[in-house]
Order: C-alpha cells, then sequence, then structure tokens
C-alpha cells in the first residue's frame, strides 16, 4: 500500500520534474526563437539601410548640380577687340576673340582692379566656355556687331562650388578661392548679378574638361545608339534562340551542348565579353574602336543568355492545348509558333528583354576594353561615331580631380537611375497587366 | 553602293519577289478552281521566292564585309614592287597604316615616298572597284533569285515544306551563337595566352609572387623587366571576394530566411523588391560609392581608433561588393526555401519545434544543396566583378591578408592593361588576356561545381 503510495508519489515528483525541465527549456527555446527572428529582421533592416543609404548619399551630393552659377554682365561685341571685319567670312569668326570681349566686360564692372595678377584673378571668374556662346549669338544675330548687351554668363567651377556652399552648415566651400574672388563675388551678390539657374549645358553639352560645361548628352546619345544595336539584333536571335530550344529542338547531345552554353555564358564574368570583344571584333575583324557600333556588338552577346532564358519561360507558359487545338485544324509547326505561341509569349518576351537592356545599359566593364572610355567632346551622331556611354562617362568623371566633377558625377548616376528605374517599372508594369493565368 | 542603302534595296527586292511569286501562285490556280488546288497556301510561294532572293545575297554580302580588308590588303601588299615587300607582320601592318593614311588624306601625299602613294592610289581603285564589284554580285544574285522562285511556282511544289526547313534553319542558327561566343572566347583569350605562355613560363605566372607588368623600352632601362608572377592578385582577389562573402552571405540568407518563413505577404511585398533595388544598381555607382563615401568613412574610422587604413582598402571594396552582392544570395535562397514542402515544415511544427528550430533543422538541411550552389554562383560573381574594385580597389600588388591593406585583383590588372593604347605583341598586353582565361577557367568551374552539386545532393521530394 504504502509502496503503491510511494509509487505515485515519485511518479508526481517525475512528471513535476519533467515539465519543469520543459517548462525552463521552453523559455529558453522561446528566446532562441525570438533572438533567430530578430537576426532576420537586422539582415532585412541592413539590406534597407544600405538601399536608402546609397540613394540619400548619391542624392545629397548630386542634386546640386542640376543648378549652375550664372553671372550678370554687359557684354560689347566690339569689332576692334574681337578682330573680326566680316561676319560672313567663317575664318575671322572662328578666329574672333571672343573671351576677349568678356574680359573686357569684366574690366569694365570691376574698375577698380589693377595689376596683372589681379586681373587673371578676374577673368577665371567666367568660364573659359562664355565666348562661344557670345560667339553663337554673334552667328545668329548679325545686328549685334559693335552694340551692348546684357547676360548671364557662366561662371568657373570654382566659384559655382563656392556660391552653392554660402550658407550652407559646414560654411562656405573656399578651396582655391582667393580673397579678392570672395570679395567680388559678396560685390556682385549684393548687385543681385550671381545667381543659381537651371543646368542647361548638363543636359545639352558633350564631355568637357571643364567641370561647368560638362554635360551628360553626349554619353546619353552613345548609350542610345548602343542599345539600339543591341536590341535590334539580341532581342531576335534571343526569341529565334528560344523558340527552337522550346519547339523545334530535338533531344541530343547537340541541344544539351547549346542548353550549357547558354548557362554558363549566362554567368560569365562581363569583362570577359570584353575581352572577346577587343580580340575578335577589334583585332580580327576590324570594327573600329570606340564605336557604338562594336559596343552594341559586345553587349548583344553578353544580354543574349538572359533574353533567352526568359523568353523560354515565356514560351514554356503558354499551355501545350493551345499548340495541340492549332494542329488539330491544320496549322504546320511554323504556323503554330507564329501564329500562337509567340503571340502569347510576346509580354514575356518583352518584359525579359527590358530587363536585359537595363542590364546592358549599366554595364561598364566590357566597354572599357573595346575603347568607349575614351575623352570625346562631340556628341556622337551616328552608329560609327566615337563615343561613349553613360555608365562609362560616370566612371572617368568619377577619376577627375576636380571638386565639381563629384557633383556632375552623382548628377550623371541620378539620371543613368532614374532610367533604369523607368525600364524596371516598365518590366514589372507589363509582366503585371499581360500576365495570363491558364 | 553603301550597305545600308544595298540591304534596302534588297529588302524592296525580296517584297517585289514576294507579291510576283505569291501573285503568279494564285493565277496558277485560277484555272484548277481555286487556291485550295495548291500545294501550299500562296503566302508560302511568295515567302520561297522571297528566301531565294534575300538569303543567297544577303549571306555573300556578310562574307564580303567580314574579309574585304582581308582581300583588299593582300591584294594591295602583293602588288608592290619586290624591294617594298614588308618583312615581318609588324612592318605589314605599319605599311598598310601608313599607305591608308594616304589615301584618306590624312598624312599628305607630298611627303610620303612615291611608291606609297602609286599604292594609295591603287587601295583607292581596288576599293572603288570592290563596292561596284559587290553591289553588281549582290544584286544580280537577287534578281535571279528572284526570278528562280518565280519560275518554279507551281500547283506541285511543296512550297511549304521548304519555307519551314529554311525558317528551322535560320532558328537553329540562332541557338547556335551561343555556341560561337563560347568559341569566340575560348579563341580569343587561349590564343593570346599561349602567345604570353612562350615568353612567359606558365609556371612562373601561376606560381611567382611578383607582380610589376612594366616592360623596358630600352634594354638599359632599370627596375622594368616585367615580372608576371599572378599570386598576388590571386589573393588580392580572393581576400576581397571572402570580404564580401562575409557580408553578401549571413545578411542574404537571413533576409531570405525571414521573408520566407516569417514575414507576412504584406511585409513580403514590400521589403522584397526594395532589396532586388540592390540588385539593378549598376556596378559602376557601386564603385563610385565604394570609393567616395566608403573608403574614406573607413580611412576616417580607422584613423580615430588609430589603425592605419589604406584609402584604397580591401575592406572598402568588400564591403560594397558584399552588399552588391546580397540580393542575389536572398533571391536564390528564396527560392530553394520555397522550394522545401509544406509537408516538412508541418511535420517539424506538429512534433512540437518552434519556427526557428524547424528552419534550422529540417529546411536547411532540405536546402543546402541549393543554398551551397547559390553561394558559389555569389563567389564566382565576386571573383568576377569588375567596376567596384577598379575605381575602390588599388593598383599595387602586395602580397597580403590584412584587409586594411591595398590590394589588386585579376579584374582591376585586365582593366589597367588593356585600357589605352596597346601593342599587341608585348607580353604586358597578352598578360591581360592569360589573366582573362584564368578567370574564364575558374568561373566556369565554379559554376559546373554548382550544378553538380544540385544535381547529386538534391533531395527528391514529390
Amino acid at each position: 500500500m504504502t509502496d503503491l503510495k510511494n509509487g505515485s508519489v515519485k511518479q508526481t515528483n517525475l512528471n513535476q520534474s519533467r515539465s519543469d525541465i520543459i517548462e525552463r527549456s521552453l523559455a529558453k527555446r522561446y528566446r532562441a526563437e525570438k533572438r533567430f527572428r530578430c537576426y532576420g529582421i537586422m539582415a532585412i533592416a541592413f539590406g534597407l539601410m544600405c538601399v536608402a543609404l546609397l540613394f540619400t548619399d548619391i542624392i545629397s551630393k548630386g542634386y546640386k548640380a542640376f543648378a549652375q552659377t550664372y553671372i550678370q554682365l554687359e557684354v560689347t561685341y566690339d569689332a576692334n577687340l574681337l578682330g573680326i571685319a566680316d561676319l560672313n567670312d567663317p575664318q575671322q569668326v572662328v578666329l574672333g576673340d571672343f573671351q576677349g570681349i568678356v574680359k573686357q566686360a569684366l574690366k569694365n564692372r570691376f574698375e577698380e582692379v589693377s595689376g596683372r595678377k589681379a586681373k587673371r584673378e578676374l577673368y577665371g571668374v567666367i568660364s573659359n566656355g562664355a565666348g562661344y556662346r557670345l560667339r553663337d549669338r554673334l552667328v545668329a544675330n548679325h545686328q549685334l556687331l559693335n552694340q551692348s548687351e546684357t547676360l548671364w554668363l557662366v561662371a568657373d567651377d570654382d566659384i559655382d562650388a563656392y556660391y552653392k556652399s554660402i550658407g550652407s552648415d559646414a560654411g562656405p566651400f573656399v578651396g582655391r578661392m582667393s580673397e579678392q574672388r570672395q570679395g567680388w563675388i559678396e560685390q556682385l551678390t549684393e548687385a543681385g548679378e550671381v545667381e543659381l539657374r537651371f543646368n542647361h549645358n548638363f543636359f545639352t553639352q558633350g564631355d568637357s574638361r571643364e567641370p561647368e560645361l560638362a554635360g551628360i548628352r553626349g554619353a546619353a546619345m552613345g548609350s542610345l545608339f548602343t542599345l539600339i544595336i543591341t536590341i535590334l539584333l539580341s532581342f531576335p536571335i534571343g526569341v529565334a534562340a528560344a523558340v527552337y530550344l522550346e519547339e523545334f529542338a530535338p533531344r541530343n547531345r547537340w541541344t544539351d551542348l547549346i542548353e550549357v552554353n547558354i548557362n554558363n555564358l549566362a554567368a560569365v564574368p562581363s569583362i570577359i565579353f570584353g575581352l572577346l570583344g577587343l580580340a575578335i571584333f577589334i583585332n580580327f575583324f576590324h570594327v573600329p574602336r570606340s564605336v557604338p557600333l562594336v559596343g552594341g556588338l559586345v553587349l548583344t552577346l553578353m544580354t543574349l543568355p538572359t533574353i533567352i532564358i526568359s523568353s523560354r519561360a515565356a514560351i514554356k507558359a503558354v499551355p501545350p492545348s493551345i499548340r495541340e487545338a492549332a494542329i488539330g485544324v491544320g496549322a504546320s509547326p511554323m504556323q503554330v509558333v507564329l501564329h500562337h505561341v509567340l503571340p502569347l509569349a510576346m509580354p514575356g518576351m518583352m518584359t525579359g528583354a527590358i530587363i536585359g537592356m537595363a542590364q546592358a545599359l549599366g554595364e561598364t566593364a566590357p566597354l572599357l576594353m573595346i575603347g568607349m572610355v575614351a575623352f570625346i567632346v562631340d556628341v556622337p551622331g551616328g552608329f560609327t561615331d566615337p563615343s561613349t556611354v553613360l555608365p562609362v562617362q560616370i566612371f572617368l568623371w568619377a577619376d577627375s580631380p576636380e571638386r565639381a566633377f563629384m557633383e556632375k558625377t552623382s548628377a550623371a548616376i541620378m539620371v543613368l537611375l532614374a532610367f533604369l528605374i523607368v525600364m524596371n517599372t516598365l518590366a514589372v508594369i507589363l509582366r503585371k497587366k499581360m500576365e495570363r493565368r491558364w | 553602293m553603301q550597305t545600308a542603302n544595298l540591304l534596302i534595296v534588297l529588302l524592296a527586292l525580296s517584297a517585289v519577289a514576294y507579291y510576283m511569286a505569291r501573285g503568279r501562285s494564285v493565277a496558277l490556280a485560277q484555272p484548277l478552281g481555286g487556291i485550295r488546288n495548291l500545294h501550299s497556301l500562296p503566302f508560302f510561294y511568295g515567302m520561297r521566292a522571297a528566301i531565294w532572293c534575300a538569303l543567297p545575297s544577303t549571306v555573300l554580302l556578310v562574307l564580303w564585309l567580314l574579309f574585304d580588308e582581308h582581300i583588299i590588303s593582300t591584294l594591295l601588299i602583293n602588288s608592290l614592287p619586290e624591294g617594298q615587300q614588308p618583312a615581318s607582320a609588324a612592318e605589314y601592318n605599319l605599311l598598310l597604316n601608313s599607305i591608308e593614311n594616304i589615301a584618306s588624306g590624312a598624312l599628305r601625299a607630298e611627303t610620303a615616298k612615291p611608291v606609297l602613294v602609286a599604292a594609295a592610289e591603287s587601295l583607292k581603285q581596288l576599293q572603288q572597284t570592290g563596292r561596284y564589284l559587290v553591289t553588281a554580285v549582290v544584286l544580280s544574285l537577287a534578281v535571279i533569285g528572284m526570278g528562280w522562285g518565280w519560275v518554279k511556282v507551281s500547283p506541285k511544289l511543296r512550297a511549304r515544306q521548304q519555307v519551314e526547313r529554311v525558317f528551322r534553319g535560320i532558328l537553329l542558327a540562332c541557338a547556335c551563337v551561343a555556341i560561337f561566343t563560347t568559341i569566340g572566347i575560348l579563341l580569343s583569350v587561349i590564343f593570346e595566352s599561349l602567345r604570353f605562355f612562350q615568353t612567359v613560363p606558365a609556371t612562373e605566372f601561376l606560381f611567382g609572387t611578383e607582380w610589376s607588368p612594366q616592360m623596358a623600352i630600352r634594354s638599359d632601362q632599370v627596375g622594368s623587366s616585367g615580372s608576371f608572377g599572378a599570386i598576388p592578385l590571386f589573393v588580392g582577389t580572393l581576400l576581397i571576394s571572402f570580404i564580401a562573402m562575409l557580408v553578401a552571405v549571413p545578411v542574404g540568407l537571413m533576409s531570405a530566411v525571414y521573408l520566407a518563413e516569417y514575414a507576412s505577404p504584406r511585409v513580403r511585398g514590400l521589403a522584397k523588391p526594395a532589396l532586388e533595388v540592390l540588385a539593378g544598381i549598376p556596378t559602376v555607382v557601386y564603385g563610385f560609392f565604394a570609393a567616395l563615401t566608403v573608403a574614406p568613412f573607413l580611412r576616417q574610422a580607422g584613423e580615430d581608433v588609430g589603425l592605419e587604413v589604406s584609402s584604397e582598402s580591401a575592406l572598402a571594396a568588400g564591403l560594397v561588393m558584399g552588399v552588391m552582392i546580397i540580393p542575389f544570395i536572398s533571391s536564390l535562397a528564396d527560392d530553394v526555401i520555397n522550394a522545401v514542402p509544406q509537408s516538412l515544415r508541418d511535420g517539424s511544427l506538429g512534433l512540437g519545434a518552434t519556427r526557428s528550430e524547424t528552419i534550422k533543422k529540417v529546411i536547411f538541411p532540405a536546402a543546402l544543396p541549393g543554398i551551397v550552389s547559390g553561394v558559389l554562383l555569389a563567389v564566382s560573381r565576386a571573383i568576377g566583378e569588375t567596376m567596384i574594385v577598379v575605381m575602390a580597389a588599388g593598383l599595387a600588388a602586395k602580397l597580403t591578408a590584412n584587409p586594411l591593406d591595398t590590394v589588386t585583383t585579376v579584374t582591376v590588372q585586365i582593366v589597367t592593361l588593356l585600357v589605352g593604347d596597346q601593342e599587341f605583341d608585348s607580353p604586358k598586353t597578352l598578360a591581360a588576356f592569360a589573366l582573362g582565361l584564368m578567370l574564364f577557367v575558374v568561373t566556369l568551374a565554379l559554376n559546373f561545381v554548382a550544378l553538380r552539386v544540385v544535381k547529386k545532393y538534391r533531395e527528391q521530394y514529390d
């Protein structure tokens, strides 16, 4: 009896201690659970923080580049000073000393300045490119010769950096600015003859050694031409390859080889494609260097795997019943593909193509190999004009020592990212809109 | 005629061929009682004629465009008098260049040798003749093809089969572009690498610890014999990739786990695309960020705690590269985690395991092959990444494992060796191709292993 009682007491004790252990371990396990969950949240927060950091860093560095400091001056198109007697003689116009009349205008504005050194300081206030603008104005309107007009002229990049940083927390950025120049800017500011205006040059000019004159138009046109070549070649070839592999290819070694190749090419580093372009297109086939044509060819080979893979997925998503129905009413294999499968798979293929183009637009490394990294001032006008592309322009500017180029670089990055965001959004919208559940 | 114009004319001709052959087939069918008595639809008769018109002539045109320079320059050099024949390949190119420059007017004819001026004249002549000849041949081929396509139209002609065979052939050719690309890559890197290994032994390249690819211009120049030991580059590449993986693997994996297992659909729908933004940012932007924001920050932070941090440290490049790779790992891991069947989760949870225990003890083991292969692919990405390291890592080839020091990588060296003017017989340029070969082989091997891992160890559920 007692034995029995004892036994049951033991049992309860045991039960109690077991549930105790479980209780205790449960708390521990829940803590571990919480910790694990926390790690997950931290990982995501880290990723999102990086996105936010990247964007704020670039925007805060670059937003100022969309404005430019202009200085108001009264310039006189003095024929003697310009050395132009006849405006219809292009030789004279080209040789005309337009920078000279800018200097004259500055001298008139600050009459008190004397001495060679001080004058040189003064002349540096206005950008070296101001003369070209005056020339264009004079060529457009011959009446202006020997007349005066009041114009807003682009200031030098040092002045620009200084003027933009007035009133900032860190105080004005002085850099290479002399006291004297700061004084002049102060005078001009008080007179209301300095102001920040929208930076047209940035969108209408090619590259330049002078930061205040440098623009992205050349690079943007280069990117456009390169992408046109890329899409014209890679989309048809990619779709054709995908159609072959999905609809026609027999299951044999050759087909396997093609598939293995496509998957491998998708993982080959992009710089290798640059080596290919250099050795095959440029050295063997003598395609000219630095032109959008060869850039487009290289990017075609690079984006082809992406396009083939996404096109295959799109073709796979078309249900077999469509094909069977078409064959059933007497369509030939080619008619099945051209009349039924391709139209239904087209939205998916377009999405893939847009993503491939976005990838090509942001690519830099292979283009460095084929010489699209040159300093090119002229805006390219065709597929065989030497040019550079947006990401390479960013790379080039990021390497420039002038502080003003950092601002330009960030601004160019903002433009590039804007394009990419538009393209990716388009792809997402297309996918959402056209997605079809069978 | 200009190539573009010629192509437009060809297009127009094949359109004409299409309509003529199509019309003829309809006309032939008329007395028989309508087009149902034809073997194929009129469309196919038209297409057949258009293909006959366009295909042979286009192929010829493309061949000409590919090889015209070779043909013309060979003809030109052979026509030079005995004493002027170039002795070596370098001389050949030089000669050709100067003739071309004279012909284009870049070099003044008065100052050049009379033989070369004459050669320039004949070059112009040859080019002119070539252009006329190719236009004539291409157009007559097109017209002959058009006529052939028109003549052969008959109700018995199996036009559809023929057109579909060509169509399939074109598709096959497009699919083979991938193979040609691989062959092209192999040829371009292997040929130049072999030339490189003729001057620098492969063992020295693979196991040497000194990298300074400056070649002496004069033989008596000091300190520039050029040494091509690539070990410092490999170590630098691995160091930066390792740092990148230290960032990317835990963050990518944990965010994939959280998104797949914990997050509500709403959070998932917001956080996943936001993370994938990182994958869409061009590498040059990361490079800018690494060089102008992260590197100065690290340098400053190092100074504050009394550490010597190089302004082009491996750490900065590696960290930023890691951030770039996060979405790559997280999306791959997300896929494999989602592929683990729900029944495994339910079973584990039903036995009383917490969620984290289920993840650690059930889902991870099940998803491991996929995760390992994803990490291997990410490593191959990190090794081949170029712009971040070009902008943020240094050029000095140091053999060090200190992440605060400056190192250089394989891709950085390829870019520095090949950007700018090159001469294709110096080991300096050829070294870039040897490095490219290494890079290609290593990334291919990593890929191959990654695929094998998935194939061999994947558990088959369903």
